[in-house]
């Protein structure tokens, strides 16, 4: 019912939504569950578990009832709190849980059941038989509770991540908050002001305060246009701080586009990271219900949410309130209400000595014993000293007093401390380091005092970052005390709930008592009280004050449990926003991509780089055929190949060979300028990181190629040695992987090809093999490098990137003319499987230099990087698996890798394991399955015959061990 | 968490790429295996309290740091150049 002339909705703009169908009307300014309770909708959900009716509880964030599905398809947002959704045009709202329909719900059987329902229930009963759980019980069980559900759809819509930083942080803007804003405003601190509520003024919009003679709304208003007017305070709304974290970092999530018929390109949300040097919590606090007999029917709501229908919406919650409470405050509400002209059915304070006065029946010294009404609240009973009365009501408004919002506070592992005046825990300065919490959010109820200790609240911060407060004068208010006397239970023979949203009752935590689960952090997990999505923000105080009482210890002996992030459940697509699709896992495409793609070669995955499997050519029908004739065209004319994934390091300073020494098993201080040498590097506990070419192109310039996937790693680890082991030798590193486009020119025709590309030709007497130096192409300056990863005579030729393309397209139209191309990575493995060349696939981080045969390359002239390590006896004993050749030599032909290898005759089963295939390919040049691997032993066991075995597969074969060069061993085409 | 690199100041953990103890920097001279190079590689205190640690601004300068953060409430204290810690004599 709305009451003419109340509330802060624009009744010229009244608005249409649905709510599982029906239309509602509203006003700009009303959230779903404001316009539903002025139409008199009391039902709105169904509990978790027993499917009992609930309707709204609060106005805030902590609601545990009214969860509704918004939207539909992929837009399908569940669990909204209908206290947080604001009304647009259009909007669609649906109940959840609960079939076939909220008003007739079948599941409500369960209601039924509710004995066998209890705490443990679930652990108790379904225990046997043990298979029936995960097939039959517990998808039953998921049916049965639960709250709303995904679309099953992905989420197409828009999320935002966004990061920002000031020098005071206040969350909450009720009258500490804008206080607090407005003192450190205007002492010329970086400000952020942010709210989870979609306008500014916390209870200041809820109450019929004035603060300084005018209406509390009328002073947030003025106060938030001298804000706007600052350039040093950012005012967010709809913004919930939902993290405290390390280092003055809040997470926070703002709602952008959710209040929007058409956000347009606005995101649905924004999950802000916000590094702030102080921060002033000034969160409020929120009321506490009382557990009593079937306390849970719709339209019993807490006193301040009733209040704030009224005041804030212009909506009375029902046409007959009763209000029942053990403070002060819920006084109010009787008193707002009867002064809009709605009927107060009763005012109930458990206190004896209770000062009420009203023109309403007042009960002091009593207590609401039952109430009755199934889908909404008919009528309660009130016991008193002399007897029970049946009193007629719609609406109860509850208040069993308030609990300081201090969740952020907790956020760090702090503890609360137990307050026995306030009856409350509160914050202790310090639990998070540069958070100081002021007004409700501290203890401090009142609105005078809200007031005042936001500014000192400001005071402190701007102290703390240096800042010189200016004088701001506090404006006059409400100044009452806070007297409550505890009232947590009211005994009776129904269900008393404490949790609203997972249906957790009194005597469930009773029973966790009873049964031993009496530590608060256990009561939570075997009654599963304030596991919710409100984390029991409404009902955990009470549920330790049940069990406190049930154990015989006292609340502060009992403690809390644990408060953690989020303080609202925040999407996971607004947390993983950017992170979608590409964005996932970017890509890195070479210059030659589109000439690749355009030539119809499937891309793969190398790292984030995409590089070309193979190039089909016309009749080819499989990729082996491509595979072969690319292997062939190196072998016999010449193919190209991008190779521009591989890390390029450039390295200079005067001390370059010297660092290249350390960092290389090997010795680059004899290298040559103008000389490309093989070099191995290693991890420091002897293992091999990487290997590559290193090229000499100045006597302190050297450029370094590392594989592709070892290009950060390798780059991080030259930086780690150069900075903090060897930080007085002069070297310079920098990546310029990006930098260089590098393609390799291989196979007998190469130097004809390049002598005709070439600016100067190609003089074969000064490229012999490892050679190294600067070379033109088309005018473009480059540099051409005369090695080899397919035993071939090859080359490779860089020019800067902007010019990869070109280079690429001009080597590919010559390689065609001499009968060559380009090759992908399918046959680039394949050629040097043939020469026995490693990859990461054999330097797999556990394999040492002596097991790939490199033992040697360890320099005993110089110390480097891993040596030490590597001299150890095991990194060499016998009977460690080396690197060996493989060729089938019985029925089956096929090799796969990832396979093991067993002795002939041997059971293929663990114990007798000899080793493992790492690479496999099928040379063309030599007609058969090629393989490298590792063995026991293995450089010793050549001329062996070994049993592959592929467990996986289903694939044996009988190999030769052998040398793990198959191709021209001696390496005359290389140097032809 | 924040770590204040000393050359590019103040900047989001995620910038940064975690090594381990700063140890690290404290490379026995000789390349004779030893226990002195077993404890190198191999040995670690785990303290609750301050800790030495190495950290590369990968994302940044590239610089590598000595950053020293409390374990128990991750308090950054302070982050200096490896190069100078280094060359400081650590």
């Amino acid at each position: 019912m709305r009451i003419d002339g109340k509330g802060l909705i624009n009744r010229a703009a009244p608005l249409r939504f649905t709510f599982d169908g029906a239309g509602v009307t509203g006003f700009e300014g009303d959230t779903v569950a404001s316009a539903l309770l002025a139409q008199g909708t009391k039902l709105m959900g169904r509990s978790f578990k027993y499917h009992r009716p609930r309707g709204v509880m609060t106005m805030g964030s902590e609601e545990p009832n009214a969860l509704v599905t918004t939207g539909r398809g992929a837009g399908q947002t569940p669990n909204v709190r209908a206290t947080m959704q604001e009304a647009f045009e259009g909007l669609e709202v649906r109940a959840q849980n609960a079939w076939p329909s909220l008003d007739f719900d079948l599941l409500a059987a369960n209601d039924l059941l509710s004995p066998f329902f209890s705490a443990g229930f679930y652990y108790k009963t379904f225990m046997w038989p043990a298979k029936f759980w995960e097939k039959l019980y517990e998808p039953m069980i998921r049916r049965a509770a639960g709250l709303g559900a995904l679309s099953g759809e992905p989420d197409t819509g828009l999320y935002e991540k966004a990061f920002a930083f000031c020098d005071i942080l206040v969350i909450g803007a009720g009258p500490a908050g804008l206080m607090a804003a407005l003192t450190a405003g205007r002492a010329g601190a970086d400000v952020i002001l942010a709210d989870e509520d979609a306008r500014m003024g916390g209870r200041l919009l809820a109450e019929s305060h004035e603060i300084d003679g005018k209406p509390g709304p009328v002073w947030v208003d003025e106060v938030l246009d001298e804000l706007e007017a600052m350039g040093n305070v950012r005012l967010m709304t709809r913004t919930s701080v939902t993290g405290a974290h390390d280092d003055g970092t809040y997470g926070a999530l703002e709602r952008v586009g959710l209040h929007m018929a058409d956000p347009g390109a606005r995101p649905l949300e924004t999950f802000w990271r916000i590094h702030t040097k102080r921060a002033v919590l000034a969160a409020g606090a929120l009321e506490r219900p009382i557990a009593f007999p079937d306390n849970d029917r719709p339209g019993v709501m807490m006193a301040g949410a009733v209040r704030g229908y009224l005041n804030r919406f212009g909506v009375a919650a029902g046409q007959r309130v009763a209000v029942f409470g053990n403070n002060d405050s819920a006084h109010r509400t009787a008193q707002d209400l009867a002064a809009a002209g709605v009927e107060i059915a009763a005012l109930i304070d458990s206190r004896a000595d209770a000062k009420v006065c009203g023109d309403y029946p007042v009960y002091t010294g009593a207590q609401v014993t039952g109430t009755k009404g199934r889908k909404g609240l008919t009528g309660i009973s009130v016991t008193t000293a002399t007897g029970v009365q049946q009193v007629e009501s719609d609406c109860l408004a509850i208040s069993g007093g308030w609990n300081p919002t201090l969740n952020l506070t907790c956020h760090m592992n702090g503890r609360p401390v137990w307050n026995e005046a306030l009856q409350a825990f509160l914050p202790v300065p310090d639990m998070v380091p540069g958070l100081e919490a002021v007004g409700a959010a501290n203890g401090v109820f009142s609105t005078a005092g809200a007031l005042a200790a936001g500014v000192d609240g400001a005071k402190n911060a701007l102290q703390a970052i240096g800042k010189k407060p200016v004088s701001v004068d506090i404006p006059k208010a409400e100044d009452g005390t806070y007297a409550l006397s505890p009232l947590w239970v009211v005994d009776g023979k129904s269900r008393a709930w404490l949790d609203f949203q997972n249906d957790v009752t009194v005597k469930d935590v009773k029973l966790a008592a009873a049964e031993n689960y009496a530590s608060v952090e256990h009561m939570k997990r075997y009654t599963t009280q304030g596991m919710a999505p409100d984390q029991g923000k409404n009902s955990n105080v009470n549920a330790l004050a049940v069990l406190a009482d049930a154990t015989g210890r006292g609340i502060p002996e009992t403690g809390t449990t644990t408060f953690r992030p989020p303080f609202v459940p925040v999407s996971l697509a607004a947390i993983g926003a950017g992170a979608r699709g590409k964005g996932f896992a970017p890509e890195r495409f070479t210059t030659s991509h589109a000439a690749s793609v355009a030539a119809h070669a499937p891309m793969i995955e190398a790292g984030l780089w995409y590089r070309p499997s193979f190039f089909p050519r016309e009749g080819e029908k499989t990729w082996r055929a491509s595979c072969d004739r690319e292997v062939a065209m190196v072998r016999n004319a010449v193919g190209i190949c991008d190779v521009s994934t591989l890390g390029k390091i450039d390295i200079q300073g005067k001390d370059a060979a010297q660092f290249l020494d350390f960092v290389y098993t090997n010795m680059f201080s004899s290298l040559k300028v103008g000389r490309v040498r093989y070099g191995l590097m290693l991890r420091e506990d002897g293992i091999v990181m990487d290997d590559g070419t290193t090229a000499r192109l100045a006597d302190d310039h050297f450029v370094m190629t590392t594989t592709t996937v070892a290009a950060g790693q390798v780059m991080a680890h030259l930086e780690f040695v150069a900075q903090a082991l060897v930080p007085d030798l002069d070297v310079h590193l920098i990546s310029t992987t990006e930098q260089w486009a590098q393609f390799a020119v291989a196979g007998p025709k190469s130097r004809e090809l390049l002598n005709a590309v070439l600016d100067d030709g190609l003089d074969p007497e000064a490229w012999p093999f490892m050679a190294c130096g600067t070379a033109s192409v088309a005018g473009v300056e480059g540099r051409l490098f005369r090695i080899s990863f397919s035993g071939e005579h090859a080359y490779e030729v860089a020019v800067p990137a902007r010019y990869g393309e070109g280079l690429w397209r001009l080597l590919i139209s010559q390689a065609e003319a001499l009968g060559g191309g380009a090759y992908g990575m399918e046959a680039l493995n394949v050629l040097r499987i043939e020469k026995g060349f490693i990859t990461h696939a054999e330097i797999h981080g556990r394999v040492t230099a002596d097991d790939v045969g490199m033992g040697r390359m360890i320099s005993v002239k110089k110390d480097c990087i891993g040596k030490a390590a590597a001299s150890r006896e095991g990194l060499s004993a016998s009977g460690r698996e080396q690197l060996v050749g493989l060729r089938p030599v019985g029925a089956v032909k096929q090799l796969l890798s990832g396979a093991h290898l067993f002795n002939e005759t041997a059971e293929a089963v663990r114990v007798n394991d000899q080793g493992y295939v790492t690479s496999v390919g099928f040379s063309p040049t030599m007609d058969t399955f090629l393989g490298l691997g590792f063995l026991k032993n293995g450089r010793a066991r050549h001329g062996e015959r070994v049993r592959m075995v592929d467990h996986l597969r289903g694939v044996e074969a009988i190999c030769e061990v052998c040398d793990p060069v198959f191709f021209d061993p001696e390496g005359g085409r290389v140097r032809g | 968490m924040r770590i204040p690199c000393p050359l590019c100041g103040d900047r989001d953990h995620r910038e940064f790429t975690y090594k381990g103890a700063a140890v690290a920097l404290d490379r026995p001279g000789n390349s004779d295996w030893s226990d002195d190079w077993d404890s190198y590689i191999h040995l670690r205190d785990n303290p609750a309290g301050d800790t030495d640690e190495m950290w590369w601004h990968g994302a940044g300068c590239g610089g590598w740091l000595v950053v020293t953060r409390n374990t128990v409430t991750h308090e950054v204290k302070a982050a200096r150049m490896a190069a100078d810690v280094k060359g400081a004599g650590a």
